[in-house]
């Protein structure tokens, strides 16, 4: 009877969301074989807050490529808005430092907030380029990311903006309750608010709908330029809160800071169960695909005997199987009950 | 002639011609050096590594798709044949690794064909995700280094030279790199299969309407697949060129190329979304591009301002040519609505 219920409850899940079902399945999966191997060196409590400080910095710009993969577009750009603003608090709060090497109280806000509006101003910039410009989103990013990482060159002629007063440092990574680090802090409300955004307001549904059909939300009286600024801006937003967070974990700023952090965000993204078409997906899947990525790097960091390079075979090999997953899911095509049905189009 | 000059006007290539004129013109009032037989052979050797990637990209999104992959393709199946041929000590000529290369960069091709084509996958991100596969057998299972010696045979073809061309003036010298002559043996198969074959018919047709051009008998899946091999090798072919002209294998030193290179192919004028371009306007726009990114120390800007000139012309270049697109469409629509209420 037990076993029943189970296996109704784990069907459920399945048939409600394909994508979320199999990311939990691999985090399982992947813990019960680090379980089995390494359940010394990985289950401690000190492993686990390490991983939750430090993948909040490409979670948060994960975020926000997926508010803007839900209408259809992308943003690659989060990186270079990220490096611009750390860059640039960076040099706020060496020129704000205290004669002690300390900060005064109010700067720590202070920068938090201008970060915030750096980001806003950023992502408003691509959004415009999208929405006005009709530039194709992939486009503009692209070339905003270039433009942003490239005044981030100029300000710092190419090097690292470092001694920094170590009080924003380790105000960053000090843990509430001596347990949760503070970045995760950060991740976690951000998370809420665009989970707030997307399932409890009119903005929300109108971004799914932007997604689903540009053309049924155009003729609905949508105002998707307005739609369209917003979203960008929310990005670029939670790229800055992201690029504040690198500025914390490395101490430092510098125009070519975790430029891998495009290519993966995209990637965690798309395996987190949101749509490249755009019209569907939803936040738990990225978070948690996020941990996932996270999960398997820190993983196989314990295996000495093994090349970190792997690293971003396994990314793409996960990736691509996922997309084959649901090709298969999607067209309905069962691998052991010889039962094909794909329809003419399928193959466009 | 008016007709002509009207013809002219509309075509994206005209556009960029003239900025990439006024550009020549600023650099050589600014320096005195732009036109000097050194420079010109220096920005054509420049070419050939950007110009012949270009071609594959081209091809790419014409066909309504993108590849960002190229570079990692580029690298892994270039250092699998120096590594190859440096451990069985081949003494030979070029032909064997161009031979090489094709074999290489077809069967990665084919890897990405595959799940674009068969399997109808969104090329950014299957590209995505082979890129980082790509790179991942690269470093991790191959274990790749920097090789700082490469077979003798890619050695003298990188070194070889056709002419030398020297500055009167300055007395400085640049090699024409033989290597050319397989950026132009690509650029005019490209052209041939493009223009005068069905296959080339069908990936404009692709890009231009997928179902339609299924409806009217194209194969969908194998047109892709056949694309992504040949860009494959395409690609493989410029990563080989890069290792004979640098006579050393540097594994990263293509990775990160790919934005520059989409960037320079859409700023010639081809459809993001596909279907429509020509290969004159991608090397304009490739030209464009190496032209900022090399020449701009001859003007006087410093080198850390080139990402600036660099993204600003990416989104001041195709924001013009979008405005362009958009504002064609709703006249056109607002023809054919007033059309039909009328």
């Amino acid at each position: 009877m037990q076993v029943n219920t189970n296996a109704s409850w784990i069907g459920r899940l399945y048939a409600k969301d394909k994508h979320l079902f199999r990311i939990i399945l691999l985090i399982i999966l992947w813990s019960a074989f680090m379980a089995i191997t390494r359940f010394q060196k990985f289950y401690t409590l000190i492993n686990f807050q390490t991983m939750a400080s430090q993948f909040p910095e490409f979670g948060l710009m994960a975020l926000g490529i997926m508010v803007c993969m839900l209408t259809g577009g992308i943003d690659l750009s989060v990186v270079g808005v990220a490096n611009l603003t750390s860059i640039l608090m960076a040099l706020l709060m060496k020129r704000l430092e205290l004669a002690d090497g300390g900060l005064a109280f109010y700067v720590i806000p202070l920068s938090f907030v201008l970060a915030v509006g750096i980001g806003a101003a950023a992502g408003a910039f691509n959004g415009l380029l999208v929405s006005k410009v009709h530039i194709p989103p992939i486009l503009a990013t692209l070339g905003t990311s270039e433009l942003f990482t490239g005044i981030s060159i100029v300000i710092t002629n190419g090097k690292a903006v470092s001694k920094l007063a170590r009080v924003y440092a380790t105000t960053i990574n000090s843990k509430l309750f001596g347990l949760v680090p503070v970045q995760l802090l950060f991740f976690g409300g951000m998370a809420l608010v665009i989970w707030f955004f997307l399932m409890r307001t009119t903005y929300g549904t109108k971004l799914y709908m932007l997604g689903t059909s540009a053309t049924a939300a155009k003729f609905s009286g949508l105002n998707i330029d307005r739609l369209l600024i917003k979203t960008y801006t929310l990005s670029g937003v939670c790229a800055a809160l992201g690029g504040m967070i690198m500025l914390a974990n490395y101490n430092s700023a510098r125009a070519d800071y975790g430029t891998v952090y495009t290519l993966q965000c995209v990637l965690i993204v798309v395996l987190g169960g949101v749509n490249p078409i755009g019209g569907s997906g939803r936040i738990s899947g990225v978070v948690l695909a996020t941990i996932l990525l996270k999960m398997l790097e820190t993983g196989l960091n314990r295996f000495p005997k093994i090349s970190s390079y792997y690293i971003s075979l396994i990314w793409g090999g996960v990736l691509l199987l996922v997309m084959v997953l649901n090709y298969f899911s999607d067209n309905d095509i069962h691998l052991f009950r010889h039962k094909r049905s794909i329809s003419i189009d399928s193959g466009v | 002639m008016q007709k002509t000059l009207r013809k002219l006007s509309q075509r994206n290539e005209t556009y960029i011609a003239i900025v990439l004129f006024v550009l020549f013109l600023l650099i050589e009032v600014r320096s005195k050096q732009f036109f000097t037989p050194n420079n010109i052979v220096d920005i054509l050797s420049a070419m050939v590594v950007s110009g012949i990637f270009a071609i594959g990209t081209f091809m790419v999104i014409i066909s309504g798709g993108i590849d960002v992959s190229f570079p990692a393709l580029a690298s892994l199946s270039s250092y699998a044949i120096t590594k190859l041929l440096l451990d069985a000590d081949y003494q030979g000529g070029i032909w064997l690794p161009i031979l090489m290369a094709i074999v290489f960069g077809g069967v990665l091709g084919a890897f990405n064909g595959f799940f674009i084509g068969h399997l109808g996958l969104p090329a950014l991100i299957v590209t995505l995700g082979s890129a980082s596969v790509f790179k991942g057998f690269m470093q991790g299972t191959l274990k790749s280094v920097q090789l700082a010696v490469i077979p003798p045979g890619m050695k003298d073809f990188g070194t070889s030279a056709l002419f030398v061309a020297t500055n009167a003036e300055s007395g400085l010298t640049s090699r024409m790199h033989s290597s050319i002559l397989v950026f132009i043996v690509l650029l005019i198969v490209a052209w041939f299969i493009l223009r005068r074959t069905m296959f080339g018919r069908g990936i404009y047709a692709i890009g231009g309407n997928p179902v339609s051009a299924l409806r009217a008998g194209f194969s969908v899946k194998w047109t892709k697949f056949w694309l992504y091999v040949f860009v494959g090798v395409v690609s493989s072919l410029a990563g080989l060129m890069r290792t004979c002209m640098m006579t050393q294998m540097h594994p990263t030193n293509m990775l990160g190329m790919e934005m520059n290179i989409i960037a320079g192919v859409v700023l010639g004028g081809t459809a993001i979304t596909g279907g429509a371009g020509t290969l004159t306007g991608c090397m304009l726009g490739t030209l464009l591009i190496v032209v900022v990114e090399n020449s701009m120390i001859l003007i006087g800007v410093p080198t850390v301002w080139k990402s600036v000139f660099v993204g600003a012309l990416i989104i001041i270049g195709i924001g013009v040519s979008a405005m362009q697109v958009y504002r064609a469409n709703s006249i056109h629509r607002n023809r054919k609505l007033s059309r039909e209420v009328g």
